[in-house]
């Protein structure tokens, strides 16, 4: 499918997620953008949760070894078919030897690259072909994507459909963003005026952030007494607030369980949307009911549902 | 059996769109960490719709659910559901489980100074530490991590001011009342005290995990 020529910044195979191994502190992983990852999938006709490559702000340089059919959504890092421009959010057929590069970063942070078919050769360690970064994992399965990787794709017998995203559904990557969150379960040890700073300031995204987490760089968040609340499990989106009071929104790859105090849980709709937050980007969290949390959860899925259902009638 | 008023104790409340903590108190005790590993092993037993998975900690049991397929009100009926069953269910015995340890030397660098700030002896610390059992309160911090306690009072030491970058595989560390061992290699803040030639995690089996939450674990001394 692909010789890897150059591996980018940070390159690495992602899908839905491990699940059900948060107990023996095993993170779930999966794309940090799981709206795109689910779109390049149901763009190729797959499984939505299929495994694709995550790009990460410096896209990779790749030379395709047979004809496929590809989809590249998530953030516009200026990829391109040999010399053309790689259209995003809809299929497109690379023949044999073609190179696909990336240049500039135009906006967001994260790409996904998936295959029709999907990848083969990746193989499932517990039940995901994300890489699972900290676990002994061996070649691919634990490390990210490197020059000389051969990337195989699983042969296809089914022709592939043509099939574009309707433009007014691809979502835009603002430089300044508000996300809704939900007040956390250690809220109370703040005060309600560091709360409404909290919810009134805007944090910038910081060069440390990783697939961990997103750290946000302003002014500390100041607890009202100097307390380590006991650790408890810290969900995808979790903000915890560290001594320095910096807050750390929790990502994909994020320790299972946390003792800091969490001040505020995003949404899982705006954790799609933190994750193509580029270093630089500023950030407001908007505060929300969990109930307003759940139905948000829910037109977000709703509107892939849809998605899907568009995207399915293409032949 | 739990009387009424320890029932009121048990607290639910959602932390994000899609998670529930069931907590049972705010200390950590054997008896608080036996009802989350009750609750945990009674959800097991439930048929509960939209159930993703649960995470037990020192105090409380988080469930994961899917909002697609059920809502937090029925869930949280449903988990009080379980919770009065698991007052009745009988856990599995814990399981027993040594670990051999060599104690100082280079693979315990922060030995002298933990025995120093408890005024003991490295051989007393040791003698201490490896005199009683522990309790796995849980995973966690990285795959197969075990949060394990509670040390006796004379051999507490707080963690480091600034964490060591790399803590080789098998460290066995203090922080606090815990005790714990790095199963991988990675940044630490706890004081090294000891290493175990003991894998704790190895992907080729299933749980990959070599400790779970509810097992008790004694530690052999082994020579350097």
């Amino acid at each position: 499918m692909f010789n890897v020529i150059e591996p980018g910044l940070h390159t690495t195979f992602q899908d839905g997620g491990r699940k059900g191994y948060q107990r023996f502190g095993i993170p779930p992983g999966g794309a940090m953008d799981m709206f795109a990852l689910r779109v390049a999938n149901l763009l190729c006709g797959n499984d939505q949760y299929e495994a694709a490559l995550e790009l990460t702000a410096l896209g990779p340089k790749l030379e395709t070894l047979n004809t496929a059919t590809i989809a590249l959504t998530g953030a516009n890092l200026s990829a391109m078919t040999g010399d053309r421009p790689l259209l995003m959010w809809r299929t497109v057929e690379v023949g044999r030897g073609e190179v696909i590069s990336f240049r500039k970063r135009i906006t967001g942070c994260r790409a996904y690259l998936a295959v029709a078919g999907g990848f083969a050769g990746v193989p499932a360690v517990l039940g995901s072909r994300s890489t699972f970064p900290r676990g002994g994992a061996e070649g691919l399965a634990g490390r990210r994507v490197q020059a000389g990787d051969v990337l195989q794709g699983r042969s296809l017998d089914r022709k592939v459909a043509f099939r574009v995203l309707p433009p007014v559904l691809v979502p835009d990557y603002p430089k300044e963003l508000v996300l809704n969150a939900v007040p956390g379960p250690e809220a109370n040890l703040f005060s309600p005026q560091a709360m409404e700073a909290f919810f009134s300031t805007a944090y910038i995204v910081a060069g440390e952030s990783d697939r961990m987490g997103c750290r946000l760089d302003g002014p500390p968040v100041k607890l009202q007494v100097k307390c380590e609340p006991i650790s408890d499990a810290m969900p995808l989106g979790t903000i915890q607030v560290p001594p320095d009071g910096k807050p750390i929104v929790m990502m994909a790859d994020r320790p299972t369980t946390g003792g800091y105090p969490k001040i505020a849980v995003l949404t899982t709709a705006d954790t799609c949307r933190l994750a193509q937050a580029a270093p630089g980007t500023a950030v407001r969290f908007r505060k929300v009911p969990v109930e307003e949390a759940v139905q948000l959860l829910r037109s977000h899925e709703a509107g892939l549902t849809q998605i899907a259902q568009t995207l399915a009638k293409a032949r | 059996m739990t009387t009424g008023e320890d029932k009121k104790a048990t607290r639910y409340f959602p932390i994000g769109d899609s998670a529930v903590v069931v907590e049972f108190g705010n200390t950590i005790t054997p008896q608080v960490h036996a009802l989350v590993q009750k609750m945990a092993f009674a959800v097991g037993l439930s048929m509960i719709n939209g159930l993703v998975e649960v995470v037990p900690a020192y105090r409380s049991l988080t469930v994961y659910y899917d909002a697609l397929l059920t809502d937090y009100e029925t869930l949280v009926a449903q988990l009080r559901l379980a919770e009065e069953r698991s007052e009745t269910i009988p856990l599995p015995p814990s399981r027993r489980i040594k670990i051999p340890v060599s104690y100082g030397g280079q693979h315990g660098p922060d030995i002298e100074s933990v025995a120093k700030y408890n005024n003991l002896s490295v051989e007393e610390l040791i003698q201490l530490h490896s005199s009683q059992q522990y309790l796995v309160y849980m995973l966690g911090f990285t795959p197969g991590f075990p949060y394990m306690g509670s040390l006796q009072r004379k051999i507490l030491a707080p963690r480091k001011e600034s964490p060591s970058a790399k803590v080789p595989a098998g460290s066995l560390g203090l922080a606090g009342e815990q005790t714990g061992i790095y199963p991988f290699e990675s940044p630490g803040g706890w004081q090294i005290i000891g290493w175990t030639s003991m894998k704790m995690f190895d992907l080729g089996l299933d749980p990959p995990a070599t400790l779970a939450p509810g097992d008790i674990v004694e530690f052999e001394v082994a020579g350097h």
